[in-house]
């Protein structure tokens, strides 16, 4: 079976106080460290896992610059057949749509029977361009898929709702699952497994490669565009404790015991 | 011109998400001078037109046994219909497992701007405009929907009031559409959670662990202050996706929602699933690194510290209280 996946290398926030650039629509990342898109790195490891068990290739994608390709050597030493970068200056400012156009046109000429895409991606939390892909591309897709098997012509697939409930769906290939997390373990990849693919070739392709023009990505092709970032409305706010531990775990206790919990 | 809802609904509930969104519906709607629809596909669910017809001008029934239960192939295709036909302004729908599965293919096919998990929204000098978050909460964004004959917003869980529904007694308008085939996509079945050895919503005192506890190896720590308390042990996604937990002790939109007396979040950053499962408990103490976390918004107390030191004082002044 043909895996193609998608992957998006996004900044790690968590214990990071998050600065606005000059422009009030994105943060600054050059201190920042990036990683693989936690839902990415589950998706990966579901089509390293389907290679393994049906024989074809996994081919790995992504959109961004020469930095990104951290992940493609990721998915490569994991064991992707081949790796694909798209790369131009007239993507930046795309929504969701016109990503997942840029997406379609790369992969149409690849052969496959299952595209994987994490759920979401960690920064902005759109979860949009795997079905949105789908769309574009004219194949049926399951979203949020926590268990997948694959028969005859066909996946069945388990679909997380909420409260711990979930639905079975069975989705006729080729189709486009996006994956939650949690799905299996996704396995370590040393430096050493990452330095043995340093040289494998990574296809880069611009727009005028996938035969898109200007007015269909990038802001102008936008249906949607971030107009500024601004810090989330807070609410009453915690009463923050402060003091070394045994001073403040005496204050909680006067805090429990005026609440009645113990 | 009217603003569109689509009702979600499940084994024969309209979903909390369908209330909220009317709720909202009828504040635009009002606004815009338009009438508020509701979009209702499902077989056999006349009752629940007649219970929504009371919040809004009209609702539109469409029935049939493609829609016993949620697909998003036939969903996609009676929306579409709909859409074409009647050009509502704007389409609302959940940000739900339905939503997500529905919303984003649902846009790209009629080339709709679509702004995704919005926490409010609205129109001014007619540009159409949305809040939602980002980065895992810690930052909001503004967003524009460009123009459009409709515009789609999928709406987060639980942020609209529906206690300021006000009755419009509208009628039920039944809508009949062609509709293939759809051999791509089938329903099989739909699975319960399942019982788990421990039941974390019945508890007083839950003491909930996150990506902070490290591993599992640190588990006990936690235990012991949740046993010191007579409390249970919860965690949030992360916790449970490693297996370091059992599903069922996962607090959260896709877990259980939990209202305890107390609720101690450690090492837990607060994502937006994680807070729709724990916010009404009584009483929140949150512990973090991070004082940017997300979870002090919601907390009453937080201590912004390495919680392997915190919690073993903790530990000792309960036992000390308890024992003295």
């Amino acid at each position: 079976m043909d895996v193609v996946v998608c992957l998006k290398r996004v900044p790690e926030v968590a214990e990071v106080d998050l600065q606005l650039d000059p422009s009030g629509r994105a943060i600054k990342t050059e201190d920042l460290p990036f990683v693989l898109n936690d839902w990415d790195s589950y998706a990966l490891e579901e089509a390293v896992r389907i290679k393994e068990r049906t024989g074809g290739t996994v081919t790995a994608i992504t959109v961004g610059p020469q930095e990104d390709e951290e992940v493609l050597r990721r998915a490569l030493a994991l064991g992707a057949d081949q790796a694909m970068r798209i790369d131009d200056p007239r993507v930046k400012g795309s929504d969701a749509y016109a990503l997942a156009r840029v997406l379609a046109r790369a992969i149409e000429g690849i052969p496959y029977d299952l595209i994987l895409t994490g759920a979401q991606a960690s920064d902005d939390g759109y979860a949009q361009v795997g079905p949105a892909l789908a769309e574009i591309l004219g194949i049926p897709h399951a979203t949020l898929v926590t268990n997948l098997e694959l028969g005859e012509g066909v996946a069945r697939v388990r679909r997380e709702l909420e409260g711990g409930m979930e639905e079975e769906v069975e989705v006729r290939l080729p189709a486009l699952l996006t994956i939650q997390t949690g799905i299996n373990e996704p396995r370590y990849v040393s430096i050493l497994g990452i330095r043995r693919v340093a040289k494998k070739e990574i296809r880069v392709l611009d727009l005028d490669a996938l035969g898109l023009g200007e007015g269909e990505v990038g802001e102008k092709g936008a249906l949607l565009t971030l107009r500024r970032l601004f810090l989330p409305p807070v609410g009453e706010g915690a009463e923050i404790l402060e003091g070394p531990p045994e001073e403040v775990a005496g204050r909680v206790l006067e805090v429990l015991e005026r609440g009645g919990v113990i | 011109m009217a603003v569109m809802v689509l009702v979600e609904h499940r084994q024969g509930e309209i979903r909390e998400v369908t209330w909220e969104m009317l709720a909202k519906g009828q504040e635009l709607a009002s606004s815009l001078g338009v009438e508020l629809q509701a979009v209702l596909l499902g077989q056999g669910v006349e009752g629940m037109a007649s219970e929504l017809r009371r919040f809004c001008h009209r609702v539109l029934l469409l029935q049939g046994p493609a829609f016993e239960t949620f697909n998003s192939e036939p969903y996609q295709e009676a929306l579409k219909a709909i859409l074409e036909e009647r050009r509502p302004v704007l389409l609302l729908i959940g940000h739900t497992a339905q939503g997500m599965d529905l919303a984003p293919s649902l846009a790209a096919e009629l080339r709709l701007p679509l702004a995704p998990d919005c926490y409010d929204f609205g129109f001014s000098d007619g540009r159409l405009w949305a809040h939602r978050q980002m980065y895992g909460g810690k930052l909001s964004a503004e967003v524009s929907l460009r123009e459009a004959p409709t515009r789609v917003i999928t709406v987060r869980t639980g942020a609209f009031d529906p206690a300021g529904l006000r009755e419009i007694g509208g009628e039920v308008e039944e809508v009949e559409v062609p509709l293939g085939d759809f051999p791509y996509k089938r329903f099989l079945r739909l699975i319960e959670a399942p019982p788990g050895e421990v039941d974390i919503t019945q508890a007083e005192v839950v003491v909930s662990v996150g990506r902070g506890i490290g591993g599992p190896e640190n588990l006990p720590l936690a235990e012991e202050l949740a046993r010191a308390l007579g409390g249970v042990l919860a965690c949030s996604r992360p916790v449970a996706d490693k297996g370091w937990l059992p599903k069922e002790r996962q607090v959260g939109t896709s877990g259980r929602t939990v209202k305890p007396k107390l609720y101690i979040a450690l090492g837990i950053s607060g994502a937006f699933q994680h807070i729709a499962g724990m916010k009404d408990a009584e009483l929140i103490l949150a512990v973090n690194k991070d004082p940017k976390a997300p979870i002090f918004r919601v907390a009453h107390y937080g201590i912004v510290d390495d919680l392997f030191k915190v919690v073993p004082a903790l530990v000792a002044k309960v036992r000390e209280r308890k024992g003295g």
